[in-house]
């Protein structure tokens, strides 16, 4: 199976709970994911929105995706390119939407050892991925099950639904 | 077979198990369960949903299951939230479903106000502050539309089975002081991810005292918690208030097999009710709780009565018991959205909208308002203090606007002396 990784990705680093409204804020929520990225984390990084590459990973503190249940907060990473999330902890609803809309985030005890700018890439071992540093560190997170990593893969709970319908 | 060979089961194992069709579940263990309700609203539910199910070509694994409620963007405040209302209406049509309640309040308060919710049941909603339902002893929690689709088309979901987190309550509140307090306590206790998303479970002498809507303020808030779900054993109070709502006695006659058995294991924390304070959570977060008396110096332009936490019968008879004859202060703007049509009728039919409106308030739509800050905000640099949930940077308004959360009776205080005060002394 193939497993869902980066290389060499440049990290944004956050603080400790970042909340739902910071990534999706309410009052772009009537429009889609377009619009709602050109505002994401404006109240917490100004200079976010605009500078985010494709395959970027947000490296944050504990307690990630606080708050609301709405999914754009995980789902406008994606679209915007990241290719994880590296924090200590999340919220679990947010956790649970991100792996349903196939973000990859990765539970890492040693995130805050990260810093803004860094270059990283992904190691995994069996079920563990292992987060490795420039300086050949390797940061061990907490094992994914394969059901929620086939979610990764797919790129969501909606292509493996019709993956499955399918096959 | 002997009932003793099981292992002792909390309340979140009971649930979790029957809604897996096993006789007992273990901490940890991830399993899939049968949901009984979803309950998805304008935001989270058809505009979401249906392409997804469109794409899919599949259809609602049963209709009679599902609740669909419009509450986020009634009444639509321009063009788009129009266009979201109106395929929300569309669809509803569209899908035949037979449970739908438009614009006639919040969905964590109609949803049981219709007797949706029995105990026993394990029900998911496409809204954060789903685990409200663990009040009524059923096992509820909040997931995103994604999920929401992977419920339509298979009617199951899986959860961990959590650990519980039991907060005995000993004691009684004493007045002035709410179910409010006690949560922004426990927020500002164990922190915004405190529950760790496992089951938070309210026990002890001072919650048996509350009413169902003081429950469901315990409940609602286990989501600023952290926790999956909150719950609360029926007991003799959730059967009465569900007999007087019309669900048949026959419908209860197993509901109080849902507690914790005393032996089952738990992690639990004790708290004294009796000398709790009126709490308020300073900008800008729940978790930053601190007794009311030290915020006597900041002085609110706006008191929000509002929302799914802090507007329901209960909250706005608490309101008035403070405001009976009197007017807020000059510079503040109290605003009232009561939670829903059903209780505002009943609110004024025992003349306590109209105590609120001669304070001064300005009485809005029942929906979820600038709580969800979908529509209508608070402008720049307002400082509000706010009977709601969050008061997260830019929820409720621009990132300038201070929100200060409290409960009913400290929002109805302040109001009435222009500083952030404590109802006791008012209502002495």
């Amino acid at each position: 199976m193939k497993k869902s990784t980066f290389q060499n990705a440049r990290v944004w680093r956050l603080g400790a709970d970042v909340d739902t409204d910071a990534l999706a804020p309410g009052a772009y929520m009537k429009h889609g994911l377009e619009v709602i990225g050109w505002h994401c984390l404006e109240a917490v990084r100004a200079d976010f929105a605009s500078g985010v590459r494709e395959g970027d990973v947000i490296v944050a503190g504990a307690n990630f995706g606080i708050g609301s249940s709405r999914e754009q907060a995980a789902g406008v990473l994606r679209h915007l390119g990241l290719a994880a999330v590296i924090a200590p902890s999340y919220s679990g609803l947010y956790f649970r939407n991100a792996f349903n809309l196939g973000l990859l985030l990765l539970t890492c005890a040693e995130a805050e050892k990260i810093e803004e700018g860094e270059r990283l890439s992904l190691h995994w071992d069996g079920e563990t991925p292992q987060v490795v540093r420039a300086n050949g560190q390797h940061l061990v997170c907490a094992p994914i099950p394969g059901f929620l990593m086939d979610m990764v893969d797919a790129g969501g709970l909606l292509p493996l639904l019709k993956q499955r319908k399918q096959g | 077979m002997s009932a003793n060979i099981f292992p002792p089961q909390t309340l979140a194992q009971k649930l979790i198990a029957r809604a897996a069709g096993r006789s007992h579940v273990a901490v940890g263990e991830v399993v899939t369960c049968q949901v009984d309700l979803a309950m998805f609203h304008d935001s989270s539910g058809p505009r979401r949903l249906k392409p997804m199910l469109d794409e899919l070509g599949a259809e609602i694994w049963d209709k009679n299951k599902v609740v669909l409620v419009l509450d986020h963007y009634v009444p639509a405040q321009d063009t788009d939230a129009q266009k979201i209302i109106q395929i929300t209406r569309d669809t509803a049509k569209q899908w035949q479903l037979p449970h739908v309640i438009d614009s006639e309040g919040i969905c964590h308060v109609v949803l049981p106000e219709r007797g949706h919710l029995k105990p026993g049941m394990f029900c998911v909603g496409g809204d954060s502050h789903s685990p409200t339902g663990g009040a009524f002893a059923c096992y509820m929690f909040g997931i995103g539309a994604t999920e929401m689709l992977g419920v339509c088309v298979t009617g199951q979901i899986w959860v961990q089975v959590p650990r519980t987190l039991r907060m005995h309550w000993s004691g009684r509140l004493q007045a002035g002081v709410s179910a409010k307090d006690m949560m922004l306590h426990m927020i500002g206790r164990f922190g915004m991810n405190g529950g760790q998303y496992q089951a938070v479970e309210f026990a002890g002498s001072a919650v048996q005292a509350l009413s169902m809507a003081e429950r469901m303020t315990l409940s609602n808030m286990s989501a600023e918690m952290g926790a999956q779900a909150g719950l609360i054993a029926a007991d003799a109070t959730t059967t009465a208030h569900l007999q007087s709502i019309g669900v048949s006695p026959e419908r209860l006659a197993e509901a109080k097999q849902w507690f914790t058995d005393e032996d089952a294991e738990f992690e639990q924390h004790r708290f004294d009710a009796s000398s709790l304070s009126p709490q308020v959570a300073a900008p800008h977060s729940p978790a930053n709780t601190r007794d009311v008396a030290e915020f006597a110096d900041v002085a609110p332009s706006i008191a929000y009565i509002g929302a799914c936490t802090g507007a329901k019968l209960e909250d706005l008879r608490a309101a008035a018991s403070v405001l009976k004859g009197q007017r807020v202060a000059s510079g503040v703007q109290l605003m009232v959205a009561p939670a829903s049509a059903r209780e505002q009728a009943q609110a004024t039919q025992e003349g306590v909208m109209q105590i609120l409106q001669d304070a001064g308030a300005t009485v809005l739509p029942n929906s979820c308002g600038a709580c969800a800050g979908y529509g209508a905000t608070f402008q720049d640099g307002a400082t509000v203090i706010s009977s709601t949930a969050r008061n997260f940077k830019g929820r409720m308004g621009p990132a300038s606007v201070n929100v200060y959360l409290a409960s009913p009776y400290t929002v109805a205080a302040s109001a009435l002396r222009g500083r952030i005060s404590d109802a006791r002394e008012v209502l002495a």
